[in-house]
């Protein structure tokens, strides 16, 4: 085998499993081993479970012994990022207030994917609570970026982005509120897919913003991310936010050519702040979109600098009443020397949540606030609404909206520590998507200081497969996706 | 818009959360920032405009009014951080 088991993708790793090339015990095992080599360094897991992957591994074994047939993923050695509830298995959202926090049922994208056969070796890091975009403010420790360990993965997925990169996970799932799927897999070289709302149930996924939140695949390739989101999507009862929308087979989309496809290219995102060597590299792209036959024209999305602020009044708005529910009475941790029950709400909340957690649950409960509710709150769902008019008039013309994932290359971890508006400033490019709840992907498509470069492509609600299709389209024919960071194994 | 540091002390105790002197400065400090910033809002007229809530047109979900599967009692106490009879125990109130 010339291929490395742990550097394989989904596909490849089925199709060995299928020709009983290798088995789920040797592919678990060599990712394992990897975790162990890597690791300690990178530090995209918070709980391995190292035992339960191997048990899980030999009944997938076992089974194809006996002669049944191999699912896409069964076998397939992945993680999934610590904020979605595991059954029996510790999932804290890297937060002390729910460091020793056992969920008693599956999110159902977990469990989704363990009926799939999925064998999960982990729960991954993050930014607490899914706040932030450098995977910083884990209250446990921070994830180092695999292309340069001095940087940060980006957030709040930054362990799912971090070990898909390092050869970890063969895929993982993280979660996007504001980006947090795609500007940690744009920072670290990945593809990370945010669906459209309620495409994929948010069912056991422990809640920041009700009406922003969605899980996606973070993949090292597009077909991987073609099959890991037709495993996951689907209406859920239990997630009355979910939609009823039938499942596309989105392998499918991947056997188009994109020969006199329609893309938008918004100015608002090639304007200030945008560094000039991304620039570059994301002009390259949308050349090679062209070369393989795409119409690319430049367009306006107006209101695009409004949706940020907005975000940061309406995100903050919703986590301060989702995060009402950790006050220590029911689990989770409890400050047990408070006298009265308020102390004890107070002393709990203060001391189990980190700054930035506190920062927007004080922003929410501020804009909420009687007196203020309108000014703050209503005005950010009123901008809201324009946000998503701008994307609604642009997909009249354009099938697809191309853009750069993030203003920057992934930063050095502290860098942006002290100055809260500058880290927000990193979500600028992927928020509107999430404020429009539009489906979204971001791949690789090139470097900048010898740092990933990452391409966003934009759709419209419910069309994963356009997006995927100009994806793949893009990925096949250039090279990007094949290269992986030097990391020295101990 | 701006926020003073009583305003700040007020949205704490709203949200159950407490702060020493320093932490109060700061996050007063910070608040501010990111409350200027958000003064950009005012830039645009959203006086005929709808607020959006949610962005799928879904309402009322509801299901049948059956008997569903529950966590039975003890499940439903196994993470807490102090148990009694089958309930949660917690400090008096007052």
């Amino acid at each position: 085998m010339a291929l490395t088991i742990y550097s394989m993708t989904a596909h490849e790793m089925h199709d060995k499993l299928k020709n009983k090339e290798l088995s789920a015990t040797e592919a678990t095992k060599s990712v394992l081993d990897r975790i162990n080599k890597t690791d300690s360094r990178v530090k995209a897991y918070l709980t391995l479970l190292s035992e339960e992957a191997l048990k899980k591994a030999e009944e997938v074994d076992k089974k194809l012994a006996a002669g049944e047939k191999l699912k896409p993923l069964e076998g397939i050695p992945m993680a999934l990022k610590d904020n979605m509830c595991t059954e029996g298995i510790k999932t804290t959202c890297a937060s002390k207030i729910l460091h020793n926090f056992i969920p008693p049922y599956n999110a159902t994208a977990a469990e989704k994917l363990e009926k799939a056969g999925a064998v999960l070796v982990g729960k991954l890091n993050m930014d607490e609570f899914a706040m932030g975009s450098s995977n910083e403010n884990s209250s446990f420790y921070p994830v180092h970026n695999p292309w340069d360990l001095k940087r940060a993965p980006g957030g709040s997925s930054g362990g799912a982005a971090a070990a898909v990169a390092a050869d970890g996970a063969i895929y993982t799932l993280g979660s996007d509120t504001g980006g947090s799927v795609r500007q940690p897999a744009s920072f670290c070289g990945v593809v990370g897919l945010k669906p459209t709302y309620g495409r994929v149930s948010r069912y056991g996924l422990i809640a920041y913003a009700s009406s922003l939140d969605q899980i996606g695949p973070v993949t090292k390739d597009v077909r991987d991310c073609a099959w890991v989101l037709g495993a996951i999507a689907g209406h859920d009862e239990k997630d009355s936010t979910s939609a009823n929308v039938p499942v596309s087979d989105y392998s499918h989309a991947l056997n188009k050519d994109i020969k006199g496809m329609k893309i938008g290219i918004p100015k608002e995102y090639f304007a200030e702040g945008l560094d000039e060597e991304v620039k570059v590299k994301i002009l390259d792209a949308i050349e090679k979109l062209e070369d393989l036959g795409a119409v690319c024209e430049e367009m306006s999305l107006p209101h695009t600098e409004y949706a940020l602020p907005a975000f940061y009044l309406l995100a903050p708005a919703e986590a301060s009443s989702n995060l009402a529910r950790y006050d220590g009475v029911r689990y989770g941790y409890r400050d047990k020397n408070a006298e009265d029950l308020i102390s004890m709400y107070k002393q709990t909340r203060s001391q189990g949540f980190g700054s930035e957690v506190k920062r927007r649950i004080m922003l929410g409960t501020y804009a909420l606030s009687s007196g203020y509710y309108d000014a703050y709150y209503l005005k950010a769902l009123k901008v809201r609404t324009l946000v998503k008019q701008d994307f609604d008039q642009a997909f009249e013309r354009y099938d697809v909206i191309v853009a750069p994932t993030a203003p920057t290359v992934a930063f050095k971890l502290g860098e942006k520590a002290d100055d809260p508006l500058s880290m927000y400033l990193s979500d600028l490019f992927t928020i509107p998507v999430n404020m429009a709840g539009l489906p979204a992907i971001s791949i690789p498509c090139g470097f900048s200081q010898g740092m990933p470069v990452g391409l966003q492509i934009i759709g419209r609600p419910f069309d994963e497969e356009t997006i995927l299709q100009v994806a793949y389209n893009f990925e096949q024919n250039t090279p990007h996706h094949k290269l992986k960071p030097q990391l020295e194994v101990e | 818009m701006s926020i003073s540091k009583k305003e700040v002390e007020h949205v704490a105790m709203l949200a159950r959360l407490e702060f020493s002197e320093q932490e109060l400065e700061e996050y007063t400090e910070q608040m501010n920032d990111i409350l200027g910033y958000m003064d950009k809002l005012n830039q645009l007229d959203t006086k005929k405009v709808a607020a959006t809530y949610h962005v799928l047109p879904i309402n009322n979900v509801l299901r049948e009014d059956k008997d569903r599967h529950y966590l039975d009692n003890e499940t439903a106490l196994k993470n807490a951080p102090d148990k009694k009879d089958g309930m949660f125990k917690v400090p008096k109130i007052v």
